[in-house]
């Protein structure tokens, strides 16, 4: 299961013991760098310039020309703040509630059936399940399930959970529940992986100690899972800010947008091009500073 | 951060331990189990509706067929859309899993200067979310005027999965023993007889791990795919678009079929892999 070993170790791994010397690297390294700077750094500095692009006098639309003009930036965000601003909210409250769900599973399937392998691999993989069918077509199904004739609303108004005119899809609920079960996971696996390494004698240690199971768990098992807890939090918060896919399809237009929602209108409908690149810049530096302030509050700079 | 810097318990610890009955212990298998329902609801849900005898939209039952899965072309498009994406997802998989290998076993194994930024260059895109990689993609092959379509796809795909494959295989070349190589130097092996033979096997189920992971979101992948394929159409970009006008039942069929597969490798996988286990215990 070494892919999910890679998962959870998030990067991480130790720094070689004995490096080998010589230039034999460079040709190791020759090709990967390359790639990544054509197709990773240069179109990222063709997003910075085209932010700051503006239209071309008197052209047609969608056709701009190079400028500085830090302008965008300022009109961007004072028209698209609100969208930006649900993006990180709606991602934090899916985190979190994927940490919620996501912790029991990862701690029945590590700690609950440790030692009996084949029951350990079964449920790894369902976990792994939901990679095997597109997420498109889950989220669909989801759509679906919680339409308005679906039987989950039908049941909710059965029982007065939900008003004879309520509905769950077109709702910020249905967007944050996508949004959780599409990545819950990316949240499984990384927490498995941590606490798959935690020694059980630990956990007899704190009941000889006459613990609590609550004691227990706060003062041993979560510490030791935290490494696991961050990479995950990390592995779902990050591509839940820029998901547009559970918005568009579980949310209304006007009061769930999300800021992939936004960029990828610009960029497709209104052509606006400066606009949906300014929005792009500003999305991955807002996650960029976050995780770096996270992963240093956190302590697990050794993670990356 | 790891369990054996905690003290250690020595001696035996007595199996059979007084302890109270908590509601923890009933509580967190109930939660875990409510939580893997929740996981494949939507699967099954899907899988279902396959067999779903559809008009024009698949939305309502209207009752168990097998024609949609004697006939998945049946809807147009829905099978050069799954062509298309298996295509793409091969050639990106390749690609990305012979420049990742590489670029891992510098990481892994060399010391150089610069080697944090590598480190760092190759945790970027992973920390990137997936729209912005997109539209950056997308502002340079504009700016270029490069003609959008199976080509851009894959070059997107490489970029992104290259990172999940250094990951994948560095965790493994980190796990492996340097002695290894060093008793194959001994035997007078050259350095590249010393790799081949020796480090490469080792590194093979980490590889394939890696090929495996990069294929899988490859082929899923929707966003940046979304923006860089102008009017070329991958299997997920297809029940996007189509989602609006209502999904034909081959989509559920080409979907399922997908799911029961690498289900059926994942698990004969783990039966072997267990089997083996309790061979070399017993």
């Amino acid at each position: 299961m070494s892919l999910l070993a890679g998962l959870g170790a998030g990067g991480g791994g130790p720094a070689p013991k004995e490096r080998a010397r010589g230039a034999g690297h460079r040709w190791l390294l020759a090709p990967g760098l390359v790639y990544l700077t054509v197709f990773f750094i240069v179109p990222v500095g063709a997003l910075l310039a085209t932010s700051l692009y503006v239209p071309v006098p008197g052209g047609e639309l969608g056709q701009y020309q190079p400028a500085l003009h830090w302008q965008n930036y300022v009109d961007a965000l004072s028209q698209f703040w609100p969208q930006l601003v649900r993006s990180f909210v709606f991602a934090a409250i899916a985190t979190l509630a994927c940490l919620a769900i996501g912790y029991p599973m990862a701690y029945v399937i590590a700690v609950r059936a440790r030692g009996r392998s084949l029951l350990q691999g079964l449920l790894l993989v369902l976990v792994i399940a939901p990679f095997f069918t597109s997420f498109i077509l889950r989220t669909i199904a989801w759509k679906q399930i919680l339409a308005d004739e679906g039987p989950v609303v039908a049941a909710l108004r059965f029982v007065h959970l939900l008003p004879p005119d309520g509905r769950l899809t077109a709702t910020a609920f249905a967007v944050v529940c996508g949004l959780t079960y599409n990545f819950l996971p990316f949240m499984v696996l990384p927490v498995y992986a941590s606490l798959e390494r935690l020694d059980p004698r630990m956990l007899e240690a704190g009941a000889d100690l006459y613990a609590s199971p609550v004691t227990t768990f706060r003062t041993v098992t979560w510490p030791l899972s935290l490494p696991g807890v961050v990479g995950g939090t990390l592995l779902v918060f990050i591509p839940a800010a820029g998901d547009y896919v559970n918005s568009s399809l579980l949310g209304n237009n006007t009061n769930t947008a999300m800021i992939g929602q936004v960029i990828d209108a610009r960029f497709f409908k209104v052509l606006d091009y400066p606009t949906a690149s300014a929005l792009s810049v500003v999305l991955m530096a807002a996650i960029l500073l976050l995780v770096a302030g996270y992963v240093r509050r956190a302590g697990t700079e050794d993670l990356l | 951060m790891s369990a054996t810097t905690g003290p250690v318990v020595r001696g035996t610890v007595p199996t059979a331990r007084r302890r109270s009955w908590h509601l923890g212990d009933a509580l967190i298998p109930v939660l875990a189990a409510l939580a893997f329902i929740y996981l494949l609801v939507p699967i099954v849900y899907t899988v279902a509706f396959s067999f779903n005898d559809a008009g024009k939209s698949n939305l309502v039952w209207r009752g168990f067929t097998w024609k949609n899965w004697q006939n998945p072309c049946g809807a147009p498009q829905v099978c050069e859309a799954f062509r298309n994406s298996l295509s793409v997802g091969v050639v990106a998989t390749l690609i990305a899993t012979v420049i990742g290998t590489l670029l891992a076993l510098a990481l892994a194994r060399f010391a150089f200067r610069g080697r944090p930024a590598v480190n760092l260059l190759v945790f970027l895109p992973m920390s990137t979310p997936e729209v912005v990689l997109g539209a950056a993609l997308l502002a340079q092959f504009l700016s270029l005027r490069v003609q959008l379509g199976f080509w851009t796809v894959v070059a997107a795909h490489v970029m992104f999965c290259i990172s999940f494959v250094v990951v994948t295989v560095k965790a493994r070349v980190a796990g492996l023993d340097p002695a290894l190589e060093e008793a194959a130097a001994d035997l007078y092996a050259s350095p590249f007889q010393a790799f081949w033979r020796v480090t490469f096997p080792l590194l093979l189920p980490g590889i394939a791990a890696a090929a495996l992971l990069s294929f899988s979101l490859s082929f899923d992948d929707f966003i940046i795919t979304n923006f860089n394929s102008g009017s070329f159409t991958t299997f997920p970009k297809f029940v996007y678009v189509s989602a609006t006008r209502g999904i034909p039942p081959q989509a559920n069929v080409i979907g399922s079929f997908m799911f029961v597969a690498a289900l059926a490798i994942v698990l004969v996988a783990q039966l072997v892999s267990h089997a083996r286990g309790k061979r070399r215990a017993g």
